[in-house]
């Protein structure tokens, strides 16, 4: 056994994050990011979509590689699943953004993270999409994320650690908040 | 009694220093450029203590109890320590004040402009212009109710009302009320207007939760005891969220009585989360309702083991530790109000206030309009702000805070004259 304390480390660099916060701060021009995507319809309800490119800090970005997703509906729709449904997907997204949160947030007051689970449910009655009954929205009617954290924490600070996250979540805030879609066609 | 010294304070002049304002901060700085025999005026644009009088609801009382009402060489003199001034009773104390300091105020004089020369600053007041060598704004921190953008889509038939304009519950017509913000502020007038026979609907952003009383002393004793008001501007780890923290979820009451969101719930009114615009006639709230509530317990509980662990290394003699209630939400709280329906006949703002510095022809303000300063010393030599909250420590923004900041800059300022003593003959 070892009597060396350890260091915590979730691998977030948060001196970078907290170096960029300033800089920002400084030059909020350079905060102006735009994200896309790109998608092509394959066959029936399925599409492929790609992300790489983005803009942020003053000029174009990409990752370090393209990724790209397969969304589809399931066989009980009638369709072939060749991939998640694009519902499921922003659960994926407001998962990702909600951990990586839990991550930075950790790390910036130093505890040490041993395991982060998150489990997600999001009731819809799918009367509202198949145009039953106008009173039902298409969306959700609501998510529940549960995390099962083991931390080197006291329950309510990992409980902190979670608000926080939401409160600093931009996936959290575009699900929770309105945003104004605009669709163009052939421009 | 109002006029107070008018009748030796010059309309306009020369003079070291300009104090603009005639709140509990000019006068208290007045009181100690006093203390220095520094020649100086104080240009108030009313009367004294003109933002109590003109600025301020028929219900509202001080957040602090009257042990803490004290200024530099004056201490609250009544015989209820532990209660909390109505606004008369705080003009009265400010007008006493005036009187007992001595402080050449002139009133109704409004500053029209201040621009920087090469002796310093020029004041254009409405009454006349004067030369100074240094300029302490005391012109307060709640000048301006601030409104969000989406203030401009609430169709016009909704009456729509800043806590500047509100005075009390019999001015609003009948029907539903939708209060906006949920500091001391929002959660006060949902109270009252609740109280009236209103149906109310606050929306919630971010917020601070604070007991009234715990272990059976006022929270201010706690706060006050335990350091917390002391703590410096260079102490904390993030100042310009604790200079923008809105004001704790407090009321002043001879009953002490406790105001929070659950009690809010239990008289009827109805929670949203915070307010983020509006879409074809409908108010929309944000989800976020559940989580601004478990950051202000979580704060809230941190603050009360904060307390518990001071009061465990020292010798006092108090109540039991307590716990109170978590913020309780509905499984689904509301998304959306109809604002075509007329359920909701009136909207109040309460989302905060600003300082008007429109008169301020010197290049001192960021780009969010706010006045840049360190701990009060403004970028601009010989000119100072007092009176905002956590200029120079937590308690900056009560009427007791002030002192110590007025005598930090006092200093600072006596310094910048250059030390000469300008004995009044």
């Amino acid at each position: 056994m070892s009597a060396v304390l350890k260091e915590v480390d979730n691998g977030v660099n948060v001196e970078a994050l907290l170096g960029a916060r300033e800089a920002l701060t400084e030059a909020p021009e350079a905060a102006h990011f735009v994200w896309r995507a790109t998608s092509e319809w394959q066959n029936g309800t399925h599409t492929q979509s790609s992300v790489n490119r983005y803009f942020g800090l003053g000029e174009e970005q990409s990752h370090v590689q393209e990724y790209s997703y397969d969304t589809d509906h399931p066989e009980i729709f009638a369709s072939e699943d060749k991939g998640s449904t694009p519902v499921e997907f922003v659960l994926v997204g407001l998962a990702g953004c909600l951990t990586a949160g839990i991550a930075a947030v950790a790390q910036n007051r130093a505890i040490q993270l041993n395991s982060v689970k998150a489990t997600i449910d999001a009731p819809m009655d799918i009367q509202g999409i198949l145009g039953i009954d106008s009173d039902v929205r298409n969306g959700f009617a609501g998510i529940t994320v549960k995390y099962q954290i083991d931390a080197n924490a006291s329950e309510d600070d990992i409980a902190a650690i979670v608000a926080q996250s939401q409160k600093r979540s931009a996936v959290f805030d575009i699900i929770a908040n309105p945003t104004n879609v605009t669709v163009e066609v052939n421009k | 009694m109002i006029d107070l010294g008018q009748k030796n304070v010059r309309s306009a002049g020369t003079t070291d220093v300009v104090v603009i304002g005639a709140g509990h901060a000019g006068l208290a700085t007045s009181f100690c450029l006093n203390e220095r025999s520094i020649d100086h005026v104080v240009l108030e644009r009313g009367e004294v203590a003109n933002s109590w009088r003109k600025e301020r609801w028929d219900s509202l009382k001080l957040l602090t109890p009257n042990w803490q009402s004290r200024l530099p060489g004056f201490l609250y003199a009544g015989d209820d320590p532990d209660g909390f001034m109505s606004m008369p009773e705080v003009i009265d104390f400010i007008a006493a004040y005036a009187e007992f300091s001595e402080a050449p105020v002139k009133t109704n004089t409004t500053v029209t402009s201040v621009s920087q020369n090469s002796r310093g600053y020029r004041v254009v007041t409405n009454t006349g212009e004067w030369q100074a060598k240094s300029v302490v704004i005391a012109s307060g921190a709640c000048n301006v109710a601030v409104t969000p953008k989406v203030a401009e889509s609430i169709p016009a038939d909704i009456a729509s009302l800043t806590p500047h304009q509100y005075r009390g519950p019999a001015q609003l017509e009948p029907g539903g009320v939708l209060v906006v913000g949920a500091s001391a502020t929002g959660l006060q007038l949902a109270d009252e207007i609740c109280h009236a026979g209103h149906e109310v609907t606050i929306a919630v952003g971010e917020h601070v939760r604070m007991p009234r009383r715990y272990r059976g002393q006022d929270i201010q004793v706690w706060l006050d005891r335990t350091g917390i008001l002391n703590e410096c501007y260079d102490e904390v780890d993030d100042l310009a969220r604790a200079r923008g923290l809105p004001s704790p979820q407090l009321i002043g009451s001879s009953e002490r009585k406790l105001l929070d969101l659950n009690s809010l719930t239990d008289n009827g009114v109805r929670l949203a989360g915070r307010l983020m615009g509006v879409n074809n006639g409908a108010a929309q709230f944000s989800g976020s309702l559940s989580n601004v509530c478990a950051l202000a317990d979580l704060k809230m509980k941190r603050l009360l083991d904060m307390i518990d662990n001071w009061i465990m290394t020292h010798p006092v003699l108090c109540d039991g530790a307590e716990r109170f209630d978590a913020t309780r939400i509905d499984e689904s709280p509301t998304l959306s109000v109809d604002l075509t329906d007329g359920s909701i006949r009136t909207i109040i703002w309460a989302t905060g206030f600003r300082p008007d510095y429109s008169w301020l022809d010197v290049p001192v303000l960021d780009r969010k309009g706010r006045i840049r300063h360190d701990g009060g010393v403004v970028d601009a030599p010989g000119m100072y702000v007092v009176g905002l909250p956590m200029l120079r420590r937590r308690k900056s923004s009560f009427i007791h805070g002030i002192e110590d900041d007025v005598r930090d800059l006092t200093t600072h300022l006596h310094n910048f004259l250059g030390g000469e003593l300008r004995l009044a003959s």
